[in-house]
């Protein structure tokens, strides 16, 4: 029996992203709110929940972008060059992020509320332009003969600036949520408001981009069985499990906010993240590079992805344990008095 | 010379690459350097090795972090600038890509969190294994990279598909491709060097001032000690990369050595301005005979007429770029010898002289290994895969618009990021060993009025 590489290629990138976003989403989260914190104390305690994970969280960013060049090269050269200048706004976005960690604590009377600043801006743009990328996905990307080859700015429309803003709510409530889990008193109740809001606005903006997905995109709508003026339910009802697995997840974090709860809203947000993915990936499996090309085509040559899988076999459940290991030394709350001054 | 979205790339590429590698070339020897010191708090209890690391700690989060996120650039840039590159030779150079991030990435970033941030949260032991684990991250992340760079520059072990896609006919020959040991060796061997020359020009900095300072007689000795043997052995490993590329790329040495003719018994270029227009040298000053460590009398080494003017490398940047190289590897190994000898004397520590030496030494190292890259990169050119591939043919279908806004972008934060890192780095270095004397406390709490109740709470990584 041989094993279906590109298949399993696309599983493991395909996980590596969600890994991505469910883990750089909060830490990138816990950025967009800053603005809304009330002290220098609270923003060090904020920092503090992620300072010690965030490393790590956006390795798998690089593992998604590397494994795609990897296993899927052809996607990958036409993907990046398409998104040409959200990747470029996304990487300076990280850049001022990353380094604001070390900087902040480092920075004297300008150089902090600067770096304060640039930690809060770095992950807005970011978050919003990893959006872009993401509605630019949805549209479809034009490909002639194995090339991008569409225009400079495809990516920027109405539908990539709601998907976009949509996504900067979403790790706003993925931030929330896990400062709701990392933190207590005052900050707690801050993080619970925050929450309450972020959920809020994520379900409108899901909402919305959903509904304008079947109305914009014909592929997708297809696949979801929307006909123009209703839903084929036979294609529809298989996949109900999606939106239900949002409502849920928006279900625990409404209950969780007003239990004020520590880790349920996190697990909602982690589910109304999950149900967006699947619903992605039902709407445009098997391309890569919507939608011209799909995972087969861009597969790299079998002997490559037969030698990285022999890797990743022993060495992703490795990572996945130090990984988590680490956040189990770094358990449990984060307080002023015992962070880490 | 036309600013389109080619020569664009190139430079961007360039900046953005220059920029990374200075944070690998010092962090890859400091996590060693730390691993050491930490090993040699736990063996000996001497408290002056716990300070200097709780020291250089400091600096190495700082370096790191720097590292890391102009590192993610790069492995984006591939598929934003340099797309038609992955298109036709992905299915070869990404597998090793992919290994760097499995084997390294992950394992430096995650232990490096417990580097910075677990002093108190585990054991001492724990806690060297995790410097040792992120040292080790970082050398197995250049054996990767260097060996993607090696295949570029000797590439084997493959064959060209007819729709001009590359598929790999052995992994083991691409991954130990000609190039590879060489240059792993010389660039592992100049990263400690750099390592070395930091330490030692901060250590005689704060000698300079008070020549008692414990810790920086330490941080220097270690130093001296190690200038004092690497660089003399990088002069040989240097040599070794050289004749490799005798070997396999005869225009990136004849571009090095600036001969425009195939002969035998060439002289020893010192100084020429070399002029592709004229395919000869400006004001050349040479030495007869000398050209034996090039090539043994009567062997007819290659050069730049061998190719048509368009495949020759732009002679005048890869042949300043070596003499800088080498000039400051030579001065290396006068520091080194010179402060064996004062070691050997017991007066490294009042030879002021030395001292100033050791501290205008400090960016040698910085300024070596960029220059070898250079020597390396553009010695490469025309090509991006030497002989197989251009790197005119490798370019993305991007305008140049795109590529002018994005390096205008990455010149503007880098600028930024570098100045503020720069400040941040040299305070510490400023401020001394001292910086590390003040352990982070146990979650923070400390009994009131006793004395360390009002000494700042540090954490190794970040005091704030």
């Amino acid at each position: 029996m041989s094993l279906d590489l590109p298949l399993i290629w696309a599983g493991l990138i395909a996980t590596a992203v969600l890994l991505y976003v469910l883990l750089d989403g909060f830490d990138l989260g816990v950025g967009i709110l800053f603005p809304f914190s009330r002290s220098k104390e609270d923003r060090d305690v904020m920092m503090n929940t992620v300072a010690p994970v965030w490393d790590g969280n956006e390795t798998w960013l690089v593992l998604g972008g590397g494994g795609l060049l990897a296993a899927f090269p052809l996607a990958y050269s036409i993907v990046m060059p398409a998104f040409y200048l959200p990747v470029i706004l996304m990487l300076a976005g990280l850049i001022l992020r990353g380094v604001a960690f070390e900087f902040r604590f480092r920075g004297r009377a300008r150089g902090r509320p600067f770096w304060t600043a640039m930690f809060a801006f770095g992950s807005i743009l970011a978050a919003f332009a990893q959006g872009l990328i993401l509605g630019g996905f949805i549209q479809g990307v034009t490909v002639v003969d194995d090339r991008f080859a569409g225009g400079t700015f495809d990516w920027f429309t109405p539908y990539t600036l709601l998907v976009a803003v949509g996504l900067v709510c979403g790790y706003a409530l993925l931030g929330a949520a896990w400062l709701m889990w990392k933190t207590a008193d005052e900050l707690h109740g801050d993080a619970r408001r925050w929450a309450l809001i972020a959920s809020v606005l994520t379900a409108l903006f899901l909402l919305g981009v959903s509904l304008s997905t079947l109305v914009v995109h014909p592929v997708v709508a297809e696949r979801w069985g929307w006909t123009g003026a209703g839903f084929d339910m036979d294609r529809f009802l298989p996949q109900l499990w999606i939106p239900l697995l949002g409502l849920i997840g928006f279900g625990l974090v409404g209950w969780g906010v007003a239990k004020a709860s520590h880790g349920w809203p996190f697990v909602g947000a982690a589910l109304v993240f999950l149900s967006g993915y699947a619903g992605l990936a039902a709407g445009f499996f098997p391309y890569v590079a919507p939608y011209a090309v799909d995972f087969r085509t861009a597969a790299a040559p079998d002997n490559a992805l037969g030698l990285m899988l022999a890797g990743t076999a022993v060495i992703l459940p490795l990572i996945l344990a130090y990984s988590g290991w680490v956040y189990w030394v770094f358990r449990g709350k984060v307080t002023p008095e015992a962070g880490y001054h | 010379m036309e600013f389109d979205a080619l020569l664009l790339s190139r430079l961007q590429f360039a900046f953005t690459i220059a920029f990374h590698i200075l944070f690998p070339a010092f962090t890859i020897g400091l996590a060693a350097y730390l691993a050491v010191l930490e090993g040699l708090w736990l063996w000996t209890k001497r408290d002056a090795f716990r300070t200097l690391y709780l020291f250089w700690v400091k600096i190495f989060a700082i370096s790191f972090g720097m590292g890391v996120v102009s590192g993610i650039v790069l492995s984006y840039q591939f598929g934003t600038n340099w797309s038609e590159f992955i298109r036709l030779t992905g299915g070869v150079i990404g597998p090793l890509l992919a290994y760097e991030v499995l084997t390294a990435f992950f394992l430096e970033a995650s232990f490096l969190g417990v580097m910075l941030f677990g002093w108190k949260k585990v054991g001492p032991r724990l806690h060297f294994l995790a410097t040792v684990l992120v040292a080790v991250g970082t050398t197995i992340s250049a054996f990767w990279i260097l060996s993607a760079n090696s295949w570029m520059q000797t590439p084997q072990g493959f064959e060209v598909l007819p729709d001009g896609r590359f598929v790999a006919t052995s992994f083991v020959e691409v991954i130990f491709n000609p190039s590879f040991p060489s240059r792993l060796a010389h660039m592992l061997l100049a990263a400690f060097l750099t390592t070395a020359l930091v330490v030692g020009a901060a250590s005689a900095w704060q000698l300079l001032r008070n020549r008692d300072q414990p810790e920086s007689r330490i941080g220097l000795t270690m130093a001296v000690g190690l200038l004092a043997v690497v660089a003399p052995l990088q002069l040989l490993v240097g040599h070794w990369s050289g004749e490799v590329a005798k070997e396999h790329q005869p225009m990136k040495l004849a571009a090095i050595e600036s001969y425009w003719e195939s002969k035998a018994n060439h002289p020893l270029v010192l100084f020429a301005i070399p002029d592709r227009a004229t395919q000869s040298n400006h004001y050349e000053i040479a030495v007869p005979g000398a050209g034996i460590i090039v090539a043994p009398p009567d062997e007819v080494v290659q050069g730049l007429d061998a190719v048509p003017p368009e495949d020759q490398p732009p002679v005048f940047l890869v042949f300043w770029a070596f003499r800088v190289m080498v000039g400051l590897g030579l001065l290396m190994i006068g520091l080194g010898l010179w402060g064996a000898w004062l070691t050997w004397r017991k007066r490294l520590t009042d030879n002021r002289w030395f001292l100033r030496f050791a501290v205008a030494m400090g960016p040698a190292g910085f300024v070596a290994v960029i220059a070898g890259w250079i020597v390396t990169e553009v010695g490469r050119q025309p090509w991006v895969v030497y002989g197989v591939l251009r790197t005119a043919d490798a370019v993305s279908p991007v305008t140049a618009g795109s590529v002018a806004t994005s390096l205008l972008i990455y010149i503007s934060v880098y600028a930024v990021v570098f100045a503020a890192g720069a400040i941040y780095i040299l305070r510490l270095l400023d401020e001394g060993p001292d910086v590390g004397r003040v352990e982070p406390s146990p979650e923070g709490l400390r009994a009131p009025g006793t004395p360390l109740a009002a000494a700042p709470d540090e954490a190794p990584g970040d005091p704030k």
